[in-house]
């Protein structure tokens, strides 16, 4: 596979980030090589081979359903750019 | 709209329909699940989003998720995991959703609603999916900013996706109605649409009648009552049969319903925003359901309406419109279940529930959870009607309103305390009657002559002496007797 000025393009605005001139070049040779180094994997014959997903074998990690209180809503807030007293403030966004 | 071009098409539609399950706590996450709270202060480290933590699934959600789907009929996964869907917006602070994929946890099943001509139709599910909600962005406070509350990130949802199985707004209405009642039955979503713990997305289309494919599909969202899933569908159908009219080509879209205006407008379309590349998610281990558990929660299931229904109207007698008003709710079906323990008059137990008591709770504005009168108490009372000890008048009017004010005694000794319970002994009925046909002679005499109708005034008189205790049942017969076999002079002797 190979990454086009489109794809880089596409992955971009998903992000929500824009690429240009040089910085776009130099993504795209960055996206290049990791996508190399990826087919690399794929030489490896994996037919009749179950897709792993999981590195342990446990399963049914679960949790009780009871409340926990562990932040303040000052804690919340604390390390965000831009907040009042109640909110998180993000530049103005449409709906999705 | 012209209802033969109408006619001419077929309508295609599927809703999804998301319920905020009712834990206590997240998701994946153990701070409090819970509408209404002050912004931002139900979060964690892992609603919140930030870097290298870790979420936990949590037990109940898995529960919830397997009532409902028992519920539907549908097929249990056994084995499960979970999946990131990924999309950048800033009420989901970790990008991505953690949701289910591949592995729903239910497939199959259905949920049966009634057509328009009340008809029974199955309306097959999908499949239903465990997620999370997202936070809340709010645009219309502040000038410039938007502002996130993300108490609502990470709140427990299951998504209920329908075949496209519904063929008018009516039904989708229907269908999202039944909905509600199951989750309310079943205690895992309070069904609210208004507060959102309730939403629901619809799919629609629309093609010429006979034609091989469905039409253009068209979601609409924001639709926050039954009423307005209706609304909006209507317009979209409407919409969609004039463009084709016109000849214009449908895109595929996602509209919004505007309540205020009753029309739906377009957001975006359907274009590379909506590329979410699944993935497993590495953070939550697989889940394994086994047949033990599933049986478990089955053993557990509350009656459903659905059942409850067949039973009032198959079993009980009870007419279908009964039925229906009575498992409209479960705390309405509940009280009725508890008082039909006490009576075997199923009809006047129907009758005083969906009378008197909701009367009373209409004027009062309450919930029958907080209705004073105990199920026995009324079955007491429905007793004494059925034994011709009181008037149905004198039972709903006298005695009904001095139990809800004193609900510890019982309708017997209240009825005695009132004096009003009801004589049907024939010999004290016929002490009074004699009394008024000797108090009255000259309309006795015209009764005989032929004024039949005066009947009603010898019923008056005999209630006004008997201060209204006379069995009106038993009083009518015996009056009519006696008015015609009696002269006033021999009265005393051929009935004494």
């Amino acid at each position: 596979m190979k990454i086009t000025d489109e794809i880089v393009d596409h992955i971009a605005h998903l992000a929500r980030l824009k690429f240009e001139g040089d910085k776009k070049i130099a993504i795209k040779e960055d996206m290049n090589n990791i996508i190399s180094f990826m087919d690399k994997l794929s030489e490896v014959p994996t037919d009749n081979v179950e897709p792993l997903i999981f590195m342990s074998d446990e399963i049914n990690v679960l949790r009780e359903d009871i409340p926990v209180v562990s932040l303040t809503q000052t804690e919340a807030l604390k390390n965000a750019p831009k907040k009042d007293s109640d909110y998180f403030r993000i530049p103005k966004v449409l709906d999705k | 709209m012209n209802p033969e071009i109408r006619d001419k098409y077929e309508v295609v539609i599927g809703l999804e329909v998301h319920a905020q399950m009712l834990t206590k706590t997240k998701a994946y996450s153990n701070d409090i699940n819970e509408f209404g709270a002050v912004p931002n202060t139900n979060v964690s480290i892992v609603s919140l989003g930030h870097p290298g933590t870790l979420p936990k699934m949590n037990k109940k959600t898995i529960e919830y998720a397997i009532k409902l789907g028992v519920a539907c009929g549908c097929e249990i996964a056994r084995d499960q995991y979970f999946a990131r869907k990924n999309y950048f917006y800033p009420d989901l602070p970790k990008g991505y959703q953690i949701t289910q994929d591949k592995t729903p946890i239910c497939t199959g099943g259905a949920v049966i609603i009634k057509t328009e001509d009340g008809q029974e139709k199955s309306i097959g599910i999908t499949r239903i999916h465990m997620e999370e909600d997202a936070g809340k962005s709010i645009h219309d406070v502040d000038v410039f900013d938007t502002l996130v509350d993300l108490n609502r990130a990470g709140v427990p949802l299951v998504e209920i996706v329908s075949e496209p199985d519904i063929r008018s707004s009516q039904e989708a209405y229907n269908y999202v109605s039944e909905i509600r009642k199951l989750v309310r039955y079943l205690d895992i979503c309070d069904g609210n649409m208004e507060e959102g713990s309730l939403r629901c997305d619809a799919n629609v289309s629309v093609n010429l009648k006979g034609a091989k494919e469905f039409g253009t599909k068209v979601e609409v969202k924001n639709m926050n009552s039954i009423r307005n899933v209706q609304r909006a569908i209507e317009f979209e159908i409407i919409r969609q049969i004039e463009a084709i009219e016109k000849g214009e080509i449908l895109t595929q879209e996602t509209r919004s319903f505007d309540a205020l205006k009753g029309i739906t407008i377009s957001m975006r379309t359907k274009e590379a925003a909506n590329d979410y590349r699944y993935f497993p998610e590495p953070d939550l281990q697989p889940l394994f359901v086994d047949q033990k558990q599933i049986d478990a929660i089955k053993s557990e299931m509350p009656a459903l309406p659905r059942d409850l229904f067949l039973k009032y109207t198959q079993k009980l007698g009870l007419s279908e419109y009964d039925a229906t008003i009575l498992t409209d709710s479960k705390s309405i079906a509940l009280f009725y279940e508890k008082l039909i323990s006490f009576t075997k008059n199923y009809k006047g137990a129907a009758n005083w529930l969906m009378g008197d008591i909701k009367s009373y709770l209409n004027q009062n504005g309450i919930e029958i959870e907080n209705f004073p009168i105990t199920p026995d108490k009324i079955a007491d009372l429905i007793a004494l009607l059925d034994a011709n000890k009181v008037s149905s008048t004198v039972a709903s009017q006298k005695i009904f309103p001095e139990l809800i004010h004193h609900p510890e005694k019982n309708p017997l000794q209240i009825a005695e305390e009132l004096n009003v319970l009801q004589d049907s002994n024939e010999d004290s009925i016929k002490g009074y009657i004699l009394e008024v046909i000797e108090k009255n002679p000259s309309e006795a005499e015209r009764y005989r002559n032929g004024e039949k109708q005066l009947v009603g005034f010898f019923m008056g008189q005999l209630m006004k002496i008997s201060q209204g205790k006379a069995d009106p049942k038993a009083s009518n017969e015996l009056m009519r007797e006696m008015l015609s076999s009696t002269s006033s002079d021999n009265s005393t002797s051929s009935y004494n």
